[in-house]
C-alpha cells in the first residue's frame, strides 16, 4: 500500500495518476476467523482497526451485507462535539473527540476534520438555564464549553435572526469550539484501508443471515456467501441491531426509526460553525461544496426503509427559516434517510450480549457518527480481553434491568 | 406523510396523529412478585420487527382518540386499523 503523503502525490501527478494501488484489497470469505465483525459502517471497521492495531489479532473479517460505509455512516450531518451531561457519556464521547483529533494522522487519511465549533441555541428562559447549567457540568469534566450572548452568536453567524419579535427570539447559547465537522466517508474509508494494511478482510457483499449457537454459545455465523466460524462475533448494524438480535433469539430495548436529512444548493461560504436549536428544532452547517446540511428529529414510527415522512423535513426547512429568513427562496438538491437505533435512554449499548461470544455495539441512534473511533477502541478491548473496557462498562444491555440508565435526552438541547 | 385510517374520522394525514408504539402492552399485575427483567421488558424492550407491526395511534389533533394499526415497516402500508380492546386485538 502507497502511504499518501505530498512526495507520492507529485510523483503520481506527474503520471496522471495512474499508479495508485487500490485503497483496501476486497476479499472472499475464509472458513474461519479470530473475529468476525458484522457491519462494515464507521463503528464496525474502527472496531476491526483497533483490534488489529492495540490488540494485535490477526484473523478479522468484517462482514458487510451493502458496500462500507453505505449505512448511516455515510448519511449523517457529521455533527462531532463532545459536551454531554452525564460523566459516563462525557467520558466516552471526548475520548472519541481526541482520538478524532488525531485521526487524519494516525490513518495516514485525511478525514477533513474541521473544529470550527458547535453553537447550541436557547429560544426560552428556561432553555437559557439549562444551558448554563450544562456547560457547568461539561466545564467540571475537563470540556470546553462556553456561554454566549446573543451579540457572540452573531458574531459567529453575521445572518442570524436576532430580532425580538419572532415566535422564539435567540436568547444566548452555549459554544464548544473543539466540536465541528468531519468527512463522513473519509472516516469509513480511512478505517478500512488502515485495517486492510493490518491485515484485516473486508468483505461487502455479505449479509449475515443467522447465528452458530449451541449451548448458548456463538460459533460462527450464516451468510450469503456460506457459513463462517468464529468464536467471537461483534455486532454492529445500527438499525438492524434488532433485527440479527431476534435471529439469535432475544430481544434488545432499540427500536428503529427513520432520520432524515438534506442539502440545500452550494452557496458562497459565508457560515463558519455548526448551529443547533433545539426549540426550533433544526441543525445546520455548510459543507465545503457550499451546500447547507440540514437535520433535525427522527420520524415518530418504527420503520426500516430508509426514508420518512415529507412534514418532518418541511419542519426542518421552516425551523432554518425562522434562524435564517435570508435562506427562504434557497432551493434542497437532496434529501435522505437513515435508519437510527433508538434506545430508551438515548445512550449505546457496548459489551455482552443475553450469549456468550456474541458482543453488542449498538443503539447508538442518531448520534453516533461523533462516537465512531471511541467506540470502535473501547468495543476493540471489549472483545479482546472478553470485559468491558472502563469507559464502556457503563453502557452494557444490563443497566435497564438494573435501573442505571444514561438519560442522553435532549443531551444538548437537541439529539445530536 | 403516511394516511392512517382512525376507526372514527376515515383517512387523515400523519400530521393529525402522535404516534404511541408498540400495541398491545398491558402493565405487569402483581408489582411485588416481578423480577427486574420482567419490569425491564415492559418498561423499555419493544418489538422492533421488520416487517408487519401493530401499534397505537392518537387521533390528538382531531377525534382524540387512540387506536390499533397494523403497519408494515417496510412499505409502510396499513392493512387495518380498529379500536383499543376490541376483538380484532391480537395477542401475540
Ligand atoms: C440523517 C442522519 C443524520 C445523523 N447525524 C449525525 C450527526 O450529525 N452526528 C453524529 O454523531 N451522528 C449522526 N447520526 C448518527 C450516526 O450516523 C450513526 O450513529 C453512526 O454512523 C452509526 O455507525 P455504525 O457504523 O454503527 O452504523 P452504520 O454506518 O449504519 O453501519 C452498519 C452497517 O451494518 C450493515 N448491516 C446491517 N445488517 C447487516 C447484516 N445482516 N449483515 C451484514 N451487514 C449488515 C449495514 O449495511 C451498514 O453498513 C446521523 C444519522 C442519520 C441517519
Ligand atoms: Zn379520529
Amino acid at each position: 500500500m502507497t502511504r499518501y503523503s505530498a512526495l507520492n502525490l507529485l510523483r503520481e501527478a506527474g503520471r496522471l495518476h495512474s499508479g495508485w494501488p487500490e485503497a483496501w484489497s476486497s476479499r472472499d470469505p475464509k472458513t474461519s476467523y479470530d473475529v468476525i465483525i458484522v457491519g462494515g459502517g464507521g463503528h464496525g471497521l474502527a472496531t476491526a482497526y483497533y483490534l488489529a492495531k492495540v490488540h494485535k489479532i490477526s484473523r478479522i473479517a468484517v462482514l458487510e451485507k451493502g458496500w462500507i460505509g453505505g449505512g448511516n455512516t455515510g448519511r449523517n450531518t457529521t455533527i462531532i462535539r463532545s459536551n454531554y451531561l452525564w460523566d459516563e457519556s462525557a467520558h466516552l464521547y471526548d475520548f472519541s473527540l481526541r482520538l478524532y483529533e488525531g485521526l487524519s494522522k494516525d490513518l495516514n487519511f485525511n478525514i477533513m476534520l474541521s473544529q470550527r465549533g458547535v453553537i447550541n441555541l436557547a429560544h426560552t428562559e428556561n432553555e437559557m438555564r439549562e444551558i448554563q447549567r450544562r456547560v457547568n457540568s461539561i466545564r467540571l469534566n475537563g470540556i470546553d464549553s462556553e456561554i454566549l450572548t446573543p451579540e457572540e452568536i452573531k458574531h459567529f453567524v453575521p445572518i442570524i435572526n436576532l430580532s425580538n419579535k419572532c415566535r422564539y427570539p435567540i436568547l444566548g447559547g452555549s459554544i464548544q469550539q473543539r466540536g465541528g465537522v468531519a468527512r463522513h466517508d473519509a472516516v469509513a474509508w480511512g478505517f478500512a484501508r488502515a485495517a486492510s494494511k493490518l491485515g484485516v478482510d473486508i468483505i461487502e457483499n455479505c449479509e449475515v443471515e443467522g447465528f452458530l449457537i449451541s449451548n448458548g454459545q456463538v460459533h460462527g455465523v450464516n451468510t450469503n456467501r456460506g457459513i463462517i466460524k468464529s468464536n467471537k462475533v461483534g455486532l454492529v448494524v445500527s438499525g438492524h441491531a434488532g433485527v440479527l438480535a431476534e435471529r439469535a433469539g432475544f430481544r434488545l430495548p432499540i427500536e428503529s426509526k427513520p432520520l432524515q436529512a438534506l442539502v440545500s444548493e452550494p452557496l458562497k461560504p459565508f457560515f463558519n460553525v455548526v448551529l443547533m436549536s433545539g426549540k426550533v428544532h433544526v441543525y445546520l452547517s455548510q459543507s465545503d461544496r457550499g451546500e447547507l446540511v440540514m437535520g433535525a428529529g427522527t420520524d415518530s414510527y418504527n420503520s426500516y426503509s430508509q426514508n420518512g415522512s415529507f412534514q418532518v423535513i418541511e419542519q426542518m426547512m421552516a425551523s432554518s427559516i425562522e434562524l435564517f429568513p435570508v435562506l427562504s427562496r434557497l432551493k434542497v438538491m437532496r434529501m435522505w434517510g437513515g435508519i437510527v437505533d433508538v434506545c430508551p435512554d438515548a445512550s449505546p449499548i457496548i459489551g455482552f450480549s443475553p450469549l456468550k461470544n456474541l458482543y453488542l455495539n449498538c443503539g447508538w441512534g442518531t448520534g453516533g457518527f461523533k462516537a465512531t473511533p471511541g467506540s470502535g477502541y473501547v468495543f476493540a478491548h471489549t472483545i479482546a480481553h472478553e470485559e468491558p473496557h472502563d469507559l464502556a462498562a457503563p453502557f452494557s444491555l444490563k443497566r435497564f434491568s438494573s435501573g442505571a440508565l444514561i438519560d442522553e435526552h435532549g443531551a444538548a438541547a437537541v439529539a445530536h | 406523510m403516511l394516511l392512517i385510517p382512525c376507526p372514527w374520522c376515515g383517512l387523515r394525514a400523519e400530521s393529525e396523529f402522535s404516534s404511541g408504539g408498540e400495541a398491545n402492552i398491558s402493565r405487569p399485575y402483581v408489582n411485588n412478585d416481578l423480577s427486574d427483567n420482567d419490569w425491564a421488558d415492559y418498561l423499555f424492550y419493544r418489538k422492533n420487527p421488520k416487517g408487519w407491526h401493530q401499534e397505537q395511534w392518537h387521533h390528538v389533533k382531531g377525534c382524540r382518540r387512540w387506536f390499533n394499526v397494523e403497519r408494515h415497516t417496510v412499505t409502510h402500508e396499513i392493512r387495518k386499523s380498529w379500536p383499543m380492546n376490541s376483538s380484532s386485538d391480537s395477542n401475540d
